[in-house]
């Protein structure tokens, strides 16, 4: 085919597209449905909650998780437009990671060492990290999708950060019925949730994302 | 950023509308400048520039199926060198060449001179053959014999609507499959 005329037809299909933006609200909004579908089928919130959130421990995680989620909806955008530097946000990162730091040299300060390991093992460590992962899956699911519409130059890097985004979502709704209140609970279970997203968000992106 | 980018990303934000001629005036100025481009690396690199009309053409249907990813508040340079440098480097993966290929290298894009005759092309050609048959009469019939969607959709006997998603689907099955084509 001639340019000219490929070009001719690419203008004839010159119709308005959603944005990144609004087409990554849609299919997140789908995702977090899914989410929450499946926390009520399976979980319920703990006893006390919202009042809960008054306590330190309780806030941290939403805190870290839900400003984790932040950041990841930003980096990924940024790492799926085709010319646009992530790098400089990726300092972005150190919100969630240093009220978690924060929360664990409190909790390593103030409590006993011999609570440390106990409140490190938990009650449900297992389950928080199944959970997590199930309640991310749909989250995750939905993100690729949206990216997919992006043009990502690095397009594992761009997965990764919607399985951040994913695990982060996920964590958020697992810490409503979570009873393990201690930062380093937070830091190994939560974390090893999230950073299991993440990478799958990395693989499964390094297939589904390159255009 | 010079007169040239200024005026491309006016009439990028006017295409991101929905104006058609906008849209075909900046794809008829860029597509130049990527064939510059394109060929000047290829010579570089030792490769046949026979094949550069294929990039420009893999390029073009990137831009388009991707434009929602440009931002009038962001330069159009940077996205539209990114575009192309990576097609390039598909382009030559594909042929089995490695490709290390600096995104530096296509600074001079937007300096590019206006006017550059198109070569021939045979990628988007075969490809367009394997597509389904609404498809491909629908691109033929809008690309290449200039048809309007609306004679388009009374000669095929199809909606408007129909044809236009045929002819958007056509293209996003026709970038995919030169993807694909290892």
């Amino acid at each position: 085919m001639k340019t000219d005329d490929l070009i001719r037809g690419l203008a004839a299909d010159a119709q308005r597209q959603r944005s990144l933006e609004s087409g990554l609200a849609l299919a997140l909004a789908a995702g977090l449905a899914g989410a929450v579908a499946l926390f009520a089928m399976i979980l319920s919130p703990r006893a006390g909650m919202p009042g809960l959130l008054m306590e330190p421990r309780v806030l941290m995680k939403f805190v870290v998780s839900l400003s984790l989620a932040a950041v990841s909806v930003w980096l990924a955008l940024r790492l799926a437009r085709p010319g646009a530097d992530a790098r400089p946000l990726a300092w972005a990162l150190a919100v969630p990671g240093s009220v978690l730091a924060v929360g664990v040299a409190a909790e390593l300060l103030v409590t006993p060492a011999q609570g440390w390991m106990p409140g490190l093992v938990g009650h449900n460590a297992v389950y928080c990290l199944s959970l997590v992962t199930l309640m991310g899956a749909p989250v995750l699911a939905a993100a690729l999708f949206a990216l997919k519409r992006g043009a990502p130059e690095h397009p594992a890097w761009a997965g990764a950060a919607g399985g951040a985004l994913a695990g982060s979502l996920g964590a958020a709704l697992y810490a409503l019925h979570c009873v393990d209140d201690s930062p380093l609970f937070v830091l190994t279970w939560y974390g090893l949730a999230i950073g299991f997203m993440t990478a799958a968000g990395a693989l499964i992106g390094r297939r589904t994302l390159s255009w | 950023m010079d007169d040239r980018e200024r005026r491309w990303m006016q009439l990028m934000q006017a295409a991101l509308a929905g104006d058609q001629p906008s849209y075909e005036r900046l794809l008829r100025e860029i597509a130049p400048a990527i064939r510059s481009v394109v060929e000047r690396r290829l010579r570089q690199m030792g490769a046949p520039t026979g094949e550069s009309e294929d990039v420009v053409q893999e390029t073009l249907l990137a831009v388009h199926l991707k434009r929602h990813t440009w931002r009038p508040s962001d330069p159009l340079g940077p996205w539209l060198r990114t575009i192309a440098r990576n097609k390039l480097v598909d382009h030559l993966r594909r042929r089995g060449r490695r490709a290390e290929v600096p995104v530096e290298d296509f600074a001079d894009l937007l300096a590019a001179p206006e006017e550059r005759p198109s070569t021939e092309a045979d990628d988007v050609e075969r490809h367009l053959a394997l597509l389904p048959d609404k498809q491909r009469s629908v691109i033929r019939s809008i690309a290449v014999e200039g048809a309007s969607v609306g004679e388009t959709a009374e000669r095929m006997r199809m909606t408007p609507g129909a044809v236009r998603v045929a002819l958007h689907r056509a293209f996003a099955s026709l970038s995919a499959r030169l993807k694909a084509d290892e």
